[in-house]
């Protein structure tokens, strides 16, 4: 049975009905008046009336041109700081925290505002090695966000009936301070702070420091389960460090490692050490997922199996058994997931000690369970480490039960909240809601009106993180700081300090901060060393003796997961998208166009569903679902929680698993980003006695028979029949026929030279395009590439990519310079049935013949001497002939005013395009757009768009070489795209440089090497690697375009251009 | 075809000479272009042609002391010091200007000639300054006269037609036919037609010419808070452009000096008394003492108190942007500056003459890309010469080689190229 790649059913079940549709370039009516058989005259906007506005908008346009040059004002500092120099960018090492992540970064500030984040990459640093995710890029944006809370403020009860509740500003701090220590005192009960993961060490001792304090940590999406077996497996309650590039064998059971799991960049980072293959010696580590939808660790898996969530437990259980050998009664039912974990087992046990088994479950027995078939498997101490145990999540379930059982019983006097919002993600909100009114005193630190500080009596907003000093020790003896990359924007004041001024300390936490570490490192000279590098490591602290590890609880584990129900009818599994987590960044409009890596979907969430499941719901997954965003609404309840979701059949979902996406749902206080989009899940999440279940069983599904819009970015940009864009296989049958791209490549050479002297300049109507010095190259690692949009965002930040809001992105304008193109790869006819997932990162390829070029009527687009499509924007009058003509559809034509640059003042609301969402004035406040890039410009309606290759930074590298007298290094100039991956997926340089790393990664990877559309001899200047799974399967398309094959297509295309070889019916 | 022949060798002969004038005028023309590039990158600083700036006016210098002779020129050019010493026409100048002359040890006699041709060519009365206006107004004249000429043709052709259509009335009242009273030209549909096509041609000539020259602002020269010479400090005291404007060294901005920069020297410096006198646009005086005690305001400084200044309650003064680029031009002046080795002069004209500060240039693409075809780049044309980025550029290293080409300018390294500057 022969692969089909497809990237929508309508392409699955209806091909020739989807050809006809997506074959419109525009997917509504033009909006012009038909032109009819009445004849000009007659139609509605006749010749008369089209010769009037053209007068008038002459007219126009010249009044409002004859207008005066406005006075432009210079103002320069009064005093310059003295390291400061306007337009020349200054770099700070500092952290991204949030809810317990940690990522070590570098802010790029620009004349005292951070524009952009990347990665610290410190030398000889274990931790600091760079590569962001996509909320680490997009949390620059954070910081201009209009809706932060501005000042310290206090509740007040107003209107005429004294019920209304409004917040009022505390004009200053002291008042504040005194406001509160006011109420703590007159308050009698436990004082509580209540937090997320801190990871922050001087808080840490800011909080022991405080008399009878009670210091909760609650997190969102709780590891406890795993927290608990640990300590039960006698390591302490710790999670520890893993090693993905260690491992040969990697199974996850549910866990979302490359994606939201732990610490994805840390393990995307070391998961592709043994997914890029060395052609040499072809082999890499496979990688096992046992899960019930499709995650996007799963879409990367080499094989993959499904189950209901209830059964994880089950799963755990049975490989333990198979590995141990005391198989006892068969388990699990599905054969298929037997046979799966069979072969499991087996390349588990082939490799001992170099495997490595992590699963997402919040479940204590299960992940007891885990740990014992790590130990079983000798993983411990070679793939996990227990000498470096990470602080990224501390959170204990029962403890928040606790504070809420003491709440509700008004033993607490003082609750202080941080960066935790129970309000809006506890398991029963209605509870913390009803509980917290019994608490005598709530103050909030945290930086948005969100559902729990809108509940509380005193707010005092903490800074954010890039406003602020602080530390994080992610794992012990490393020590990742922050420092102010701005002074703050708002009065806003760190928590910590608050907590000090309340325990009568009245140092500022800058002091605090600076004492304790100036202390700790010996030093102030140290300490500024410390903050420049950013992470400061101490190998004596790293490695602390580990504690052994000890079978207890295994046999109570097992016997309570055999006695688990099997889950009936439905269930519901919640996960966290890439983009918006848990969803405390949710109102980033840049997370939330980005489009989830398996569904396309942006600004939504949506309830996941089979293809079986969708046909039982009565759902016809044909062109009309397809190919309209309007998606089929269902009602799903479970005892008396129901929420109604609009659904997308996804493939390669267990077909009884419903999936839905946290983090959405969210109050209108927090912004028009967040405010309404999607539905609050985590209200399905429920208690079980020790941990929180992120999954319930029993639930019913209803077909509403109504239908809602999801925005989703994928279809639209098929590449119709055209599957020369994807690349991929299995290893068994790479390693068979190494050479089938370069011989593919080799024939289409033939096919174009043979009738041009063997010259193919001759067999083209392009120019010669000369690069007397650099010439740019992009290659790009499909090994490498997990789909995790980190890329998409840092493009967005680094060029100054619009945001269009859901409503654009429904009519396909998305503005993305990058997207991420997902290709489903399974059975025929099965969808179900899923064998792969391939990302394929896409970007203008800055093609040498490039077809945009030579159709645009005003030459706004070219060549430059160093390789690069240029578009120049302001020659640029909109005919869209070069997105028409380009093949890889990368060109981005702006429909409307998104940024506000338009030579008309309010030029948003045209009829035409009609009304944008609100998001696009968020993005346009004058806060919001601090956040630009003062050396991009900022496009205005009616112009196309595309990669640039980051010229900006091209030229800035280059002129710095040119200061110092010296050739341009290799690496010394970097795309955005490219420093944002923590996989290195993308690699960047200078071709003509023979020693560039561009040369050598082509140069080492020919068999993999190839160029998307090849055959239509456009020569890109971005390459990709094929991408290769791990599975012994054999590949028939791959040997499809063997020489014979070929010849016989090269011989009928003699006289004229090589037809496309077509891969399907090319089996032999 | 023989009475011809004498007519076409003579037609020859004339293009001939034409020609051979053309080129021996390009060549002169070379001449005073490198001239002029020369003294503005090392004699403008204290040289002007006409007027006495840091040094003496040099128009005309060829008729004082030995200086028709080039090579005394250049031993005084090339070492003023040990010339000097042996010469008292310049220990005069020195005592007259109070400092002395900086040596230019690489100056060469092809140079001084150039100068020198420059000079004179700039000293011509009614040139201008600059080499540039002068050519620009030459064919300004030669155009009107052009215009002149052809309006007086076309009268001429006018007459004689309506000469013509008279006296071809008068034939045929003369022989009796009769034909229609003739329409009178302003009725007349080919005049008319004529005339509308006239008519559009001009003001569609005009019409486009003023969008094009829309929003710029060539010859801007706004009034600012403070009155501030640039010829003062920049001329007469020579202070170096790069003490104020630090950051077109480093940065995409030039930028204005804050007030701290300024007050390094006018803590002293709080009265304008030695300088020469200062007009504003309408020929005012303008109290030099009283535009710094402006500034000491701003910065919060009394002069009767100084050690009382506290800077860091200085406020910064509000100037008014002269040179304005639209935003989807990228410019950086390190570029320029330090990458390019460009004065600050070649744009801004001779800020060192300039008062108030007008802007020179055009700043527009055509005026950017001009300069870009022009300019050579500082190639390594051989190790150790030139910026060694340009090294990796081996096809224009071979060309050189080979006698292909014998320089690179920016055009060839991709300087006309839309994203060098749009992005």
């Amino acid at each position: 049975m022969s692969n089909k790649y497809w990237q929508s059913f309508g392409e699955m079940n209806d091909p020739e009905n989807f050809q006809k549709m997506a074959q419109d370039e525009f997917h509504e009516e033009l909006p012009f008046e038909g032109f009819d058989d009445k004849g000009l005259i007659d139609a509605k906007a006749p010749r008369r009336d089209f010769l009037k506005y053209l007068g008038f908008s002459t007219a126009a346009a010249t009044l409002a041109a004859s207008c005066k040059i406005p006075v432009k004002k210079a103002i320069p500092y009064a005093n310059k700081p003295e390291n400061l120099v306007p337009g020349v960018a200054k770099y700070y090492a500092t952290t991204y925290v949030q809810d317990g992540d940690v990522i070590p970064v570098v802010a790029k500030v620009r004349d005292g505002r951070p524009i952009k984040l990347e990665g610290n990459v410190l030398e000889n640093s274990l931790y600091a090695t760079g590569g962001t995710s996509a909320r680490a890029q997009a949390s620059v944006l954070d910081l201009y966000d209009m809706y932060r809370l501005k000042f310290p403020q206090h509740r007040v009860k107003g209107g005429s009936d004294g019920k209304e509740i409004k917040f009022e500003e505390v004009p200053t701090f002291e008042q504040f301070d005194k406001m509160v220590g006011d109420a703590m005192r007159a308050a009698a009960g436990s004082v509580v702070l209540l937090t997320g993961t801190v990871v922050s060490p001087s808080t840490k001792d800011i909080i022991a420091k405080f008399p009878n304090i009670k210091h909760v940590q609650y997190d969102a999406v709780s590891y406890s389960g795993m927290l608990l077996a640990n300590e039960a497996g006698g390591f302490g309650r710790k999670l520890p460090s893993y090693d993905f590039g260690a491992a040969k064998i990697i199974v996850s059971l549910g866990a979302d490692f490359l994606g939201t799991w732990l610490s994805p960049v840390e393990f995307a980072k070391g998961y592709s050490k043994g997914r890029k293959i060395d052609e040499k010696n072809p082999a890499m580590s496979k990688h096992y997922q046992f899960e019930s939808h499709l995650s996007m660790t799963g879409s990367n898996a080499d094989e993959r199996f499904t189950h209901r969530p209830s059964e994880t437990g089950a799963v755990a259980l049975d490989i333990l058994n198979l590995i141990n050998g005391t198989e006892g009664e068969p388990t699990i039912a599905d054969a298929k997931l037997e046979a799966g974990i069979k072969k499991a087992v087996a390349d588990l046990k082939a490799h001992m000690g170099e495997s490595l088994v992590v699963c997402g479950s919040n479940d204590k027995n299960v992940q007891v369970i885990v740990n014992a078939i790590n130990n079983a498997i000798g993983a411990f101490g070679k793939t996990i480490d227990w000498s470096k145990p990470v602080n990224y999540r501390q959170g204990i379930d029962s403890d928040m039960n606790d504070l809420v059982g003491q709440m509700e019983a008004g033993q607490v006097g003082t609750l202080m909240i941080c960066g935790a919002n129970p309000a809006y993600n506890y398991h029963n909100p209605a509870k913390f809601k009803a509980a917290l009114t019994k608490v005598r005193v709530t103050v909030s630190f945290n930086e948005k009106m969100d559902e729990t500080t809108e509940l509380c009596e005193y707010i005092l907003p903490t800074h954010h993180y890039l406003e602020s000093w602080g530390d994080a020790e992610p794992k012990p003896g490393i020590i990742s700081f922050l420092q102010p990359t701005i002074y703050p924007l708002f009065k806003t004041r760190p928590y910590q300090t608050s907590l000090l001024k309340w325990n009568g300390d009245n140092r500022e936490y800058e002091t605090y901060f600076k004492e304790y570490w100036t202390g700790k490192l010996g030093g102030e000279e140290a300490f500024n060393k410390a903050l420049q590098d950013g992470v400061k490591e101490d190998a004596a602290v790293a490695t602390t003796a580990a504690g052994g590890y000890g079978a207890g609880g295994v046999a109570e584990a097992s016997t309570a997961i055999s006695s688990y129900k099997k889950g009936t009818g439905s269930e519901i599994l919640l996960y966290q998208k890439v983009s918006i987590g848990t969803g405390s960044q949710a109102g980033n409009p840049w997370l939330q166009e980005l489009p989830d890596p398996v569904s396309k979907a942006t600004w939504d969430n949506y309830a996941m569903i089979s293809v079986a499941k969708a046909k039982e719901l009565g759902i016809k997954l044909n062109n009309d679902y397809e190919y309209y965003p309007e998606k089929p609404m269902i009602k799903l309840k479970v005892g008396n929680k129901e929420v109604e979701l609009p659904i997308l059949a996804i493939p390669g979902m267990n077909p009884e698993t419903i999936a839905i996406a946290v983090g959405y749902g969210r109050n209108n206080a927090l912004g028009v980003t967040a405010g309404e989009v999607g539905k609050n899940a985590y209200a399905f999440s429920s208690f079980n006695g020790t941990t929180v279940d992120y999954h319930v069983a029993g639930v019913t599904a209803e077909n509403l028979h109504t239908k809602y819009k999801i925005a989703q970015t994928q279809k639209h940009n098929s590449y119709e029949d055209r599957k020369e864009v994807v690349r991929e296989t299995t290893l068994a049958a790479f390693k068979a026929a190494p050479n089938v791209l370069p011989e593919y490549s080799e024939h289409l050479k033939e096919a174009f030279y043979k009738n041009s002297n063997n010259d193919f300049r001759q067999a083209t109507l392009y120019p010669q395009h000369e690069q007397p010095g650099l010439k740019w190259g992009m290659n790009i690692d499909m090994n490498a590439c997990y789909g995790c949009g980190a890329c998409v965002v840092a493009c967005h930040a680094e060029n100054n990519v619009s945001v269009v809001g859901k409503r654009e992105v429904l009519r396909y304008h998305d503005m993305h310079w990058l997207r991420i193109d997902r290709y489903f790869i399974s059975d025929e006819k099965d969808p179900d049935n899923l064998k792969g997932v391939v990302f394929q990162p896409m970007l203008c390829q800055h093609c040498d013949n490039a077809p945009c070029e030579n159709v645009c009527p005003v030459a706004a687009t070219n060549h430059s001497a160093e390789g690069i499509n240029q578009m120049a924007y302001n020659r640029c009058i909109g005919t869209r002939y070069c997105a028409n003509n380009c093949p890889f559809k990368v060109r981005r034509f702006n429909w409307a005013d998104y940024t506000g640059a338009d030579s008309f003042p309010n030029n948003r609301d045209q009829s035409l395009v009609g009304k944008l969402d609100n998001v696009i004035e968020q993005m346009n406040d004058d806060l919001t757009r601090m956040v630009l890039n003062p050396d991009v410009t900022v496009r205005s309606r009616g112009v196309m768009e595309k990669c640039s290759f980051c010229i900006q930074k091209l030229q800035a590298a280059k002129l710095d070489a040119k200061k110092e007298n010296r050739v341009l290094k290799d690496g010394d100039a970097k795309t955005a795209c490219q420093m944002a991956c923590s996989a290195d997926a993308i690699v960047f340089g200078n071709v003509h440089d023979k020693e560039s790393r561009i040369n050598k990664v082509r140069a080492e990877n020919k068999q993999r090497t190839f160029h998307v559309l090849e055959q239509l001899h456009v020569l890109p200047n971005i390459t990709y690697l094929a991408k290769v799974r791990n599975t012994e399967e054999a590949d028939h398309k791959w040997q499809a375009h063997d020489a014979g094959e070929h010849k016989e297509a090269g011989h009928k295309a003699d006289s004229t251009l090589p037809s496309v070889p077509k891969t399907e019916g090319a089996q032999h | 075809m023989i009475p011809c022949k004498p007519t076409g060798q003579r037609l020859t002969l004339v293009f001939l000479s034409l020609f051979v004038f053309s080129i021996l005028h390009t060549s002169a023309q070379g001449d005073i272009a490198a001239g002029k590039s020369i003294f503005n990158s090392k004699c403008a600083s204290c040289h002007q042609v006409l007027k006495p700036g840091t040094g003496p006016a040099l128009a005309g210098l060829e008729g004082r002391h030995k200086w028709a002779d080039h090579n005394e020129l250049l031993k005084w050019i090339q070492n003023p010091a040990a010339y000097m010493a042996a010469d008292p026409y310049t220990q005069g100048l020195k005592a007259q200007y109070g400092s002395m002359m900086t040596g230019f040890a690489d100056f060469t006699l092809k140079d001084v000639e150039d100068v020198v041709a420059h000079i004179n060519n700039a000293s011509v009365p009614d040139k201008g300054v600059t080499g540039q206006t002068p050519a620009a107004e030459k064919s300004n004249s030669n155009a009107i006269i052009f215009g002149v000429i052809s309006l007086i043709l076309a009268i001429i052709a006018l007459i004689l037609m309506q000469v013509n259509s008279n006296l071809k009335k008068m034939s045929d009242d003369s022989e009796g036919i009769i034909r229609p009273d003739p329409v009178p030209f302003y009725r007349n549909k080919m005049y008319i037609a004529m005339g509308a096509l006239l008519f559009f041609a001009v003001a569609g000539f005009y019409f486009s010419k003023a969008a094009i020259g829309f929003g710029r602002q060539q010859n801007y020269q706004p009034v600012q808070p403070i009155y501030y010479s640039h010829k003062v400090h920049a001329g007469i005291n020579q202070i170096s452009c790069l003490y104020c404007h630090g950051s077109a060294w480093d940065s995409k901005h030039a930028a204005i000096p804050a007030v701290n920069i300024c007050m390094n020297c006018h803590k002293a410096i709080t009265t304008y008394e030695k300088g020469p006198k200062l007009y504003d646009e309408s020929g005012k005086e303008i109290n030099g003492t009283a535009e710094i005690a402006k500034l000491h305001e701003a910065a919060g400084f009394d002069p009767k108190n100084p050690n009382k200044w506290d800077g860091s309650l200085a406020k910064p003064v509000e100037w008014v942007k002269i040179h304005n680029l639209p935003d989807h031009v990228y410019f950086n002046h390190s570029q320029h500056v330090r990458a390019g080795k460009v004065q600050c002069q070649s744009c801004h004209g001779e800020i060192t003459a300039m008062d108030e500060v007008k802007q020179v240039a055009e700043l527009s693409m055509g005026w950017c890309i001009n300069c870009h075809r022009e300019t050579k780049v500082d190639f390594n044309y051989s190790a150790g010469k030139g910026n060694k980025f340009y090294s990796i550029y081996e096809k224009f290293h071979n060309d050189i080689k080979n006698k292909k080409m014998d320089s690179v300018t920016v055009k060839d390294i991709g300087g006309l190229e839309c994203q060098k500057c749009h992005y």
